[in-house]
């Protein structure tokens, strides 16, 4: 295939996320319960039901950007907390980079990097600090040079997919340095992130979505 | 868990709807998330707007009325607002005068209220932000999300409504806001932890003898764990490590708060108090003005917070200024 993303990829993407989020927001919230205060899963269900019901009423001819975008600003105004404009404003970057119909490979990476780069000036995250970032940045490094070494879009999210998740085990022994977490100093080490854990999920429904392709 | 709830989804909407049966005096926009002044908008008059997560009552919706906030955005239990309610508020009480935020800093709220504030500039709106932020138990370093907000909230929003009251403008009140937030410090320690409906079980699990020392107002755990002790020494430590991190000095005079969490009787928090009293007359400041109960709670948690407002007479007469809201009412 010569295109990476598509309208109708960007929506089963963003489906196979809300089911992933449906089926293991209660380990999202323990997570959270250990280290934060315990509505991550709620939250996230809460407005990934918002996006599945934006996907069912989207005009099928909107590119793939629109759709991200658009499923970013109802995160925005559904989630709240931190991870509501988080993954919102991440995703409107992403979406807004995106504009064409199609996109290749290095565009999906790129635009990718751009949602990333939102996502820490807003939250002023970087690798190490125990929150979403210690995911994402793995996932989009290794769609750039997956992109860069001209694999598909299904060995490439495989690829992201195991960087997040890596990424998410690796939060484990930190401390917290971001959010609420942060609050506990040297208590929040040996607890998984709840926000690296949902972005891995993230990506790993990119790859479950692509591996048809 | 037992609650008198019907779902824990419908929580935050059931709550409004009771808000509006009990005070008719506020309007309740059930639809926009948003409790305001029934009265709004004043022309001429800044608009001072609060939110924060839904637990924490009466803060802030408690504190809506003549002399306090125009209007509060109570997101859901422990989570903050969305913009969208911001929005809405602004809609709702802006006189043209200019809007005021004021918001506890904690990650959620912080994100989201400065997003509004970038949707209002948009707007044309300009907005102001006073941020709380003096709770001692957190280390204010570049390496955490800075102090959390919390007792000392009621203190800026009772304050900066009393001066938007008389008419001053946006940067008048926003500045002593942040003023009332810097003589502000506060520290609370959590008996037990508080249960989020949508959870279902307490945010901590804590043995019967131990207490979280520490804490913030939404069920995450304090800086550490300790033995529970008589009140006497318990209230002692807290006292003190507020004073470390004050500039109070003998011949000063506070605003006091003994805030309950929300789990702790009323006699308790008097006990409380008169420990703070014995303990604040023992250095030779003057508790000037308290309060004795829940304001900033923390939904079912048990314990209290002390927060200690370094008074001038301007802060004094602001606070003594008329306020006529659900949960503080004076004239």
């Amino acid at each position: 295939m010569s295109y990476a993303i598509d309208h109708d990829l960007a929506v089963a993407w963003l489906r196979a996320t809300a089911a992933a989020v449906e089926q293991r927001h209660q380990e999202l919230t323990e997570l959270d319960a250990a280290i934060g205060d315990g509505d991550h899963g709620t939250n996230l269900r809460r407005g990934f039901a918002a996006v599945t019901g934006l996907l069912d009423e989207l005009d099928p001819a909107a590119p793939p950007g629109s759709v991200l975008t658009r499923a970013g600003t109802t995160l925005i105004s559904k989630v709240g907390g931190a991870s509501g404009p988080l993954y919102g404003s991440a995703l409107r970057a992403a979406g807004t980079a995106l504009p064409a119909p199609t996109a290749d490979m290095m565009d999906l990476a790129q635009a990718l990097r751009a949602g990333l780069t939102a996502l820490q000036k807003l939250g002023g995250a970087a690798v190490g600090d125990k929150t979403m970032v210690d995911a994402f940045e793995p996932a989009v490094a290794a769609l750039e040079r997956a992109a860069f070494d001209g694999f598909t879009l299904r060995e490439a999210s495989a690829l992201a997919a195991e960087a997040a998740e890596a990424g998410a085990r690796a939060t484990i022994p930190l401390e917290a340095r971001k959010g609420r977490a942060s609050y506990l100093g040297r208590r929040s080490i040996d607890h998984q992130d709840p926000g690296a854990t949902s972005t891995a999920l993230l990506f790993a429904a990119l790859a479950e979505v692509s591996s048809p392709h | 868990m037992k609650k008198l709830i019907n779902t824990p989804e419908s929580v935050l909407d059931d709550t409004l709807a009771g808000i509006a049966a009990a005070h008719p005096e506020l309007t309740v926009d059930r639809a926009a998330r948003v409790v305001h002044r029934a009265d709004a908008p004043r022309p001429g008059k800044v608009a001072l707007i609060s939110g924060g997560g839904s637990g924490h009552e009466p803060l802030h919706t408690g504190f809506v009325g003549p002399g306090m906030l125009d209007a509060a955005c109570p997101g859901e239990v422990f989570t903050s607002p969305v913009p969208d309610q911001m929005l809405a508020a602004i809609s709702a009480v802006d006189g043209g005068a200019g809007v005021v935020f004021v918001v506890k800093n904690y990650t959620g709220d912080v994100l989201n209220f400065s997003l509004a504030a970038e949707l209002a500039a948009e707007q044309g709106i300009e907005v102001r932000t006073v941020l709380v932020d003096d709770d001692v138990a957190v280390q204010d370093s570049t390496f955490t999300a800075g102090r959390r907000g919390t007792g000392a909230t009621v203190v800026v929003e009772k304050v900066c409504g009393a001066l938007a009251e008389r008419g001053a403008g946006a940067a008048e009140v926003a500045s002593i806001g942040e003023l009332a937030n810097a003589a502000s410090r506060s520290f609370a320690v959590a008996l037990t932890a508080a249960t989020v409906p949508a959870a279902g079980k307490p945010g901590f699990d804590l043995p019967g003898d131990e207490i979280e020392v520490g804490v913030g107002i939404h069920g995450e755990p304090g800086r550490r764990r300790e033995p529970l002790r008589p009140a006497r020494e318990l209230v002692a430590e807290v006292v003190e490590t507020v004073l470390a991190d004050h500039t109070l000095a003998s011949g000063d005079q506070v605003i006091a708060l003994v805030n309950g969490l929300g789990g702790t009787p009323l006699h308790e928090l008097y006990l409380v108090y008169g420990e703070v009293a014995a303990r604040l007359a023992e250095r030779g400041i003057t508790i000037a003005r308290r309060l004795v109960g829940n304001y900033v709670t923390s939904l079912d948690m048990a314990g209290f917070s002390l927060t200690l407002t370094k008074a001038d007479p301007q802060l004094l007469e602001l606070w003594d200024a008329p306020v006529a809201t659900p949960a503080l009412h004076w004239s």
